[in-house]
């Protein structure tokens, strides 16, 4: 048979060893170091996507969109301070850290933050008057580095947030490449210019749940306790984090998924360690429970939340406020179309740049480049995320109306049914059309 | 002289007391009697005062101290003078682990033995330790100077960035990065005026430097291990 005429296999892209993997394979070999990046986890996991709400219908009645108020206020630290954060919206701007961030674009979280009534945070890195000066409520992080960490910024705060740990990298510190350490960053930092910085990854005098309340109590004894202090911890096992956040005495639980986005830390440990956020908060709303605290101790979820939809859900699981971070660096500008011929100079494209270690963000967010920073103008960006934040809250409130309630801490579980039987085991609502979640008592 | 009785009145109304003093104040000489190893003893203090407490304390005493001059007739537990900014903290007696943790600022003196951890990430203070200290002292140490007469445990130094360690007796074994270097004038000066400050009377020449090779500063595949 003349050999043109055989017919031929397609070739087939190997679904273990795809491009993205053996790219991977290839640039360690050419390298002999681990990929690191920003961001959070970019695989598919179970989501709030993987919900819907159910709405009225005879049995509950709506409330009228425009004029039937939904209340959208939250008070956090309810528990010991003697000043808990009150904020209008229960939408909160998660911790990221000057040094990870422009000057401008910490500026630019403040004011979106503070235009939309609600609070931000510092990171790893201390605090600039920048940013204390722009945000009407600012959490002060108290983190394993205490980089930049000294007692007259600590009563500066409106809150105190104790980091355990971070969805992204539960167990893992943090990395700050010496290209992003500019005069002003070492000096916060106590280190020479230009050399990587490692942030550890457990705090160096305390370790465990007995040590964490002595600590606390340290700060709220350094604090006159003025100030809620929340604890931070990334998504493995919240139900006995949650319980032992609580033990210790924190006011407010940060629970962070494992979509929730980092500075720069190795791939593997993004994508491979942690739960993904809509496993997190039944069980630590299930201790807060337990130890009959839900509400009095209050629980921020993060990690992956885009939408009104996604506050909304988070809030029917029983969290009391959620925080954000990459979507509040989208708002900004991060990966924007605009600046597309950039980032295919720099090997990416639009929606994909995570190299924010790197120091080379077209965006001018996550850099620390004095010229790539003036791209943003922290007053027109400020803006931008207090239009979204706003547009999340309406969204939210649409939400909760149509399912009949007067607050969006009303939102309930009962409001909610999953379409994936895994949604369904892990926020524990019934997979829709049914009356069933995996795991639930009685079948 | 003032004195306060923890046991009778509570922590709460010592560090307010205290703290009240913060920004101006004629009594500066306060005691505090019956400590009974409570915690956080003398935080947040931020004005020129003297605290005598007589007798040991648990974790963090003298936190995040500012100014004030804390003294010990004691030993302490873990923490002590941790991220302290300025001032000086005096320990009569022995400190348990990670004293003077993430310390900016100011003078700690232990007259006894310090345990392990002891300078940990130390951002600028200066410790002056009489005694001997434990495992993994000045762990990611950046900046300041860790002064110790006797002799350090395992792993002195590991990964530490730009803190001086001065040890005058042995050194188990030198951490990941940390190396012996060499003792110039400028160093024997500011021993010479540390251990004067820290009452010890031993001499400079006596004590060995240690400090960062700085093989560590930027990632290199081929130090992998010794990350
Ligand atoms: C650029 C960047 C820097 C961050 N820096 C810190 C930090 O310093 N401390 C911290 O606790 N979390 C830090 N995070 C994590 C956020 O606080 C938050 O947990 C996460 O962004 C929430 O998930 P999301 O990004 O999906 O909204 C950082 C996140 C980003 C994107």
């Amino acid at each position: 048979m003349d050999n043109k005429n055989i017919p031929r296999t397609e070739p087939i892209q190997s679904a273990t060893f795809t491009n993205p993997i053996n790219a991977e394979i290839r640039r360690a070999a050419a390298t002999g170091i681990y990929d690191i990046r920003g961001g959070g986890a970019k695989r598919r996991v179970p989501h709030f996507d993987d919900l819907l709400f159910l709405g009225a219908s005879v049995s509950r009645y709506p409330l009228e969109g425009y004029r039937e108020k939904c209340e959208t206020k939250v008070t956090l630290g309810t528990r010991f301070a003697k000043k808990p954060i009150e904020l209008d919206i229960p939408v909160t701007i998660a911790g990221m850290s000057f040094g990870a961030l422009s000057g401008p674009a910490k500026e630019a979280l403040g004011r979106g933050a503070s235009a939309a009534g609600t609070s931000t945070t510092t990171g790893d890195g201390g605090m600039t008057p920048e940013e204390r000066g722009h945000s009407s409520k600012l959490v002060y992080q108290y983190l394993p580095s205490r980089y930049g960490m000294n007692p007259d910024d600590l009563r500066k705060a409106d809150a105190i947030e104790v980091v355990v740990g971070q969805g992204a990298k539960p167990g893992g510190g943090g990395m700050l490449l010496g290209q992003k350490i500019s005069d002003r960053v070492a000096e916060m930092r106590c280190l020479p210019k230009g050399i990587d910085q490692r942030s550890a990854c457990r705090h160096p005098d305390w370790t465990g749940p007995d040590d964490l309340e002595i600590k606390i109590l340290e700060l709220r004894e350094i604090t006159d306790w003025q100030v809620p202090i929340y604890v931070k911890v990334g998504g493995t096992r919240p139900y006995y984090d949650t319980a032992l956040a609580v033990k210790a005495g924190a006011d407010v639980v940060v629970l962070d998924g494992m979509q929730g986005g980092t500075a720069a830390t190795q791939d593997v440990f993004i994508e491979h360690v942690g739960l993904p956020t809509l496993a997190c908060i039944r069980p630590a709303v299930q201790a807060l429970q337990d130890l009959g605290v839900h509400r009095e101790v209050q629980l921020i979820v993060s990690g992956g939340i885009r939408t009104g939809a996604d506050v909304a859900k988070a809030m029917a699981l029983g969290a009391d406020a959620v925080a954000i971070g990459t979507a509040a660096l989208i708002a900004l500008g991060d990966n924007d179309p605009k600046w597309e011929s950039e980032y295919q100079k720099l090997g990416t494209t639009t929606g994909a740049y995570d190299d924010w270690h790197e120091g080379l963000d077209p965006a001018g967010i996550t850099t620390q480049d004095a010229e790539l920073m003036k791209r943003v103008d922290p007053v027109d960006a400020g803006r931008r995320l207090r239009n979204y934040l706003k547009v999340m809250t309406l969204e939210a409130q649409t939400i909760a109306r149509a399912c009949g309630h007067n607050h969006l801490h009303n939102l309930e579980p009962e409001d909610l049914c999953a379409l994936t039987m895994e949604a369904a085991a892990m926020a524990r609502v019934p997979l829709a059309g049914t009356d069933w979640y995996p795991g639930k008592a009685g079948f | 002289m003032q004195t306060y009785d923890l046991e009778a009145n509570g922590l709460r109304g010592l560090n307010s007391t205290l703290q009240e003093q913060n920004g101006g104040t004629n009594k500066t000489a306060w005691e505090v009697v019956n400590p009974k190893g409570s915690h956080a003893i003398a935080v947040g203090l931020d004005s020129p005062i003297d605290v005598t407490v007589k007798g040991s304390t648990g974790y963090y005493c003298a936190g995040m101290n500012q100014q004030a001059t804390v003294r010990v007739e004691g030993s302490v537990g873990p923490g002590v003078a941790e991220n302290m900014m300025s001032g000086q903290v005096i320990v009569e007696g022995d400190a348990s682990q990670y004293a003077g943790a993430t310390g900016h600022g100011g003078l700690l003196v232990i007259k006894g033995n310090a345990s392990s951890r002891c300078g940990i990430s130390m951002k600028g203070i200066d410790i002056v330790v009489h005694g001997n200290i434990g495992h993994m002292c000045a762990f990611m140490a950046q900046a300041g100077n860790l002064v110790v007469c006797g002799d350090a445990g395992d792993a002195l130094g590991d990964s530490c960035y730009e803190a001086r360690l001065f040890v005058r007796g042995s050194v188990k074994s030198l951490g990941a990065d940390c190396i012996e270097k060499e003792m110039r004038p400028e160093h024997i000066e500011i021993l010479k005026d540390l251990l004067e400050r820290a009452g010890s009377d031993a001499k400079p020449e006596e004590f060995k430097r240690y400090g960062s090779a700085r093989q560590l500063y930027n990632f290199d595949v081929d130090n992998a291990q010794a990350y």
